[in-house]
């Protein structure tokens, strides 16, 4: 049995050590903002925050998340109360079809939390693991320009 | 011929006594260099490295600014382009000679031998005046270097010099062929390849003793290019011209850590420079004893927790080979498990491989967000054992001290 942390709840799973967290993510906890996009931490869509960190949860191994706090998309918040991120990308229109914005989201989350008055250049640097193929590169700068206000107004 | 000369002596002769003093000669104007000397400087240029150590993170190249920090404080690249003011603008091919062949700038004061003038010594006349061609002629920057903040006043440089600075041009050896001693000639004076793969004494000199038997760059390890090479997998001229140039070949590693930036110059060098460099460096490594053989069975023994670490995070990858789409080499044929130190294999464990920007090149994922530092020490313990070398001695120190320098 394995015991994961994610988004503040607790979950006991029993699952193979090297199964890939994201897997656990979507099969059992039914939490699928993350994506399956590549499988080899090349794409980024499957990005997840690890105690603070934007990892890849396709190439992270539950085994070594024990203990740790695993937040995603869906603890940033909800449809009804969506958190500065969110409403920054939401008002910024920043996705065409979607599939890499919770990684985008996450992996912004990640950078503003550590370092809350990011500029572009820095923006863009942490976003390079990262990829879009509809091409909404210009709206997800600007959404998370927009999010590092939003976050910043809130103190 | 001869009177025309004489002629042209006598109005020089009348001239001198009219006119004033010929003022010093002042460095050659950009338009006085054939395009063709320039073209082979700059060849000589990506050879050299020049740019790397003389560029800052995202500067003009050659303006200086590039931090280099060694364990006698922190030096900086200098401005080489020529801007009158804050470059080698003001420069005659002389003091350029001069500081390339003797580490003494124009006033005449030491440089720092992170400059490496104890390899460029050995340049020839001809390659000197090309790569002052392609200097003089790149593009001016107004940009101050910034100061060194050294340990080691400058003064004291001369008396490193007494010691470890051995000035002269190349000797060619008569009992290889034109190739190795022009491969040779680029190892030991532009290319300067054993400054980091040679180890060094407390004080910062070579061990010629034990030349090109492995040594340090950047808190990285640079693997032996002699007979202890540590390569899993034997080089021949082929693989290893192919490496320099493009970082990638068959059956080895991918480039990363400071050869990166070597490889990515290197792609732009003489072709037949690169060859003979490689064919002279396969030299050297001939009658290496080869590597331990590679037991996963028994690492997974050993360490099942770096195993399991290793089957979630890298075996997705790396068993798959680089023959399969999204594959990645496999393991035991990768030299940061068989080398002396953990450095370079935790170094890209925690950081991956990532291209330069605007570089399409492999790309391994950063694990460092990932992995705990304890995560990461039993993955690099378990992965030694796989290479069937002995374990390192203190991986969990190495991790820690890396895990510091990144923050």
């Amino acid at each position: 049995m394995i015991e994961l942390d994610v988004n503040g709840t607790r979950h006991r799973l029993d699952v193979p050590g090297d199964t890939p967290l994201l897997y656990v993510l979507r099969n059992d906890l039914q939490l699928n903002g993350a994506k399956f996009g590549c499988g080899l931490g090349q794409c980024g869509a499957c990005t997840v925050i690890v105690d603070g960190r934007a990892v890849f949860s396709c190439i992270t191994p539950v085994s070594a998340l024990e203990g740790r706090r695993i937040r995603t998309v869906e603890g940033l918040g909800t449809v009804e109360k969506p958190g500065p991120m969110q409403r920054a990308f939401m008002e910024e229109q920043a996705a065409q079809c979607g599939y890499c914005i919770p990684g985008m989201m996450m992996r912004a989350q990640a950078l503003l939390e550590s370092q809350p008055g990011a500029d572009e250049a820095q923006i863009r640097k942490a976003l390079t693991p990262n990829l879009c193929r509809c091409g909404t590169h210009m709206r997800i700068l600007r959404a998370v320009g927009r999010a590092a206000k939003l976050m910043g107004s809130k103190g | 011929m001869t009177s025309r000369l004489a002629a042209a002596l006598g109005a020089f002769a009348i001239l001198s006594c009219t006119a004033p003093p010929p003022a010093p000669p002042g460095p050659t104007a950009p338009a006085n260099f054939d395009a063709a000397t320039v073209a082979k400087g700059a060849r000589l240029a990506a050879t050299g490295n020049c740019v790397s150590c003389h560029t800052a993170q995202g500067g003009k190249p050659f303006a200086g600014g590039y931090a280099l920090k060694t364990q006698f404080g922190t030096v900086h690249g200098s401005n080489i382009t020529p801007d009158p003011e804050t470059g080698i603008g003001g420069w005659t091919l002389e003091n350029f000679t001069r500081a390339l062949r003797e580490g003494l700038s124009p006033e005449g004061h030491h440089y720092y031998p992170a400059f490496p003038y104890d390899y460029f010594t050995r340049l020839s006349d001809e390659d000197v005046a090309a790569l002052y061609a392609f200097l003089m002629t790149r593009e001016p920057v107004h940009a101050e270097t910034p100061a060194n903040h050294m340990l080691v006043p400058r003064v004291a440089v001369g008396i490193w010099k007494s010691k470890y600075f051995e000035p002269g041009r190349f000797q060619p050896d008569s009992s290889h062929d034109a190739r190795w001693n022009r491969g040779a000639y680029l190892a030991q004076s532009l290319a300067h390849c054993s400054a980091c793969h040679t180890p060094r004494t407390a004080l910062g000199g070579e061990k010629r003793e034990q030349y090109m038997a492995g040594g340090e760059a950047d808190g990285w390890h640079a693997p032996a290019l002699n007979r202890e090479t540590p390569s899993p997998r034997a080089w021949n001229e082929r693989s290893l011209t192919i490496y320099l140039s493009t970082g990638l070949t068959e059956g080895h590693a991918i480039t990363a850590g400071p050869m990166a930036g070597v490889v990515q110059n290197l792609a732009h060098a003489s072709h037949d420079d690169v060859g003979a460099l490689a064919y002279y460096v396969v030299s050297l490594m001939r009658g290496a004893t080869g590597s331990a053989a590679s037991s996963v069975a028994n690492a997974a023994r050993e360490h099942p927790r770096g195993a399991a670490i290793y089957a979630g995070a890298c075996g997705d990858c790396h068993d798959r080979g680089r023959a399969a789409e999204g594959g990645a080499l496999e393991l035991p044929e990768a030299i940061a498990l068989s080398l002396p130190t953990p450095a370079n294999l935790i170094h890209i464990v925690r950081d991956g491989i990532v291209p330069r920007e605007h570089e399409a090149q492999p790309w391994m994922p950063a694990f460092s967000g990932a992995l705990t530092a304890e995560q990461t020490t039993e993955l690099v313990q378990y992965l030694r054992s796989v290479s069937g070398k002995p374990p390192w001695p203190d991986v969990a120190a190495e991790v820690r001290r890396i895990e510091g320098d990144s923050r």
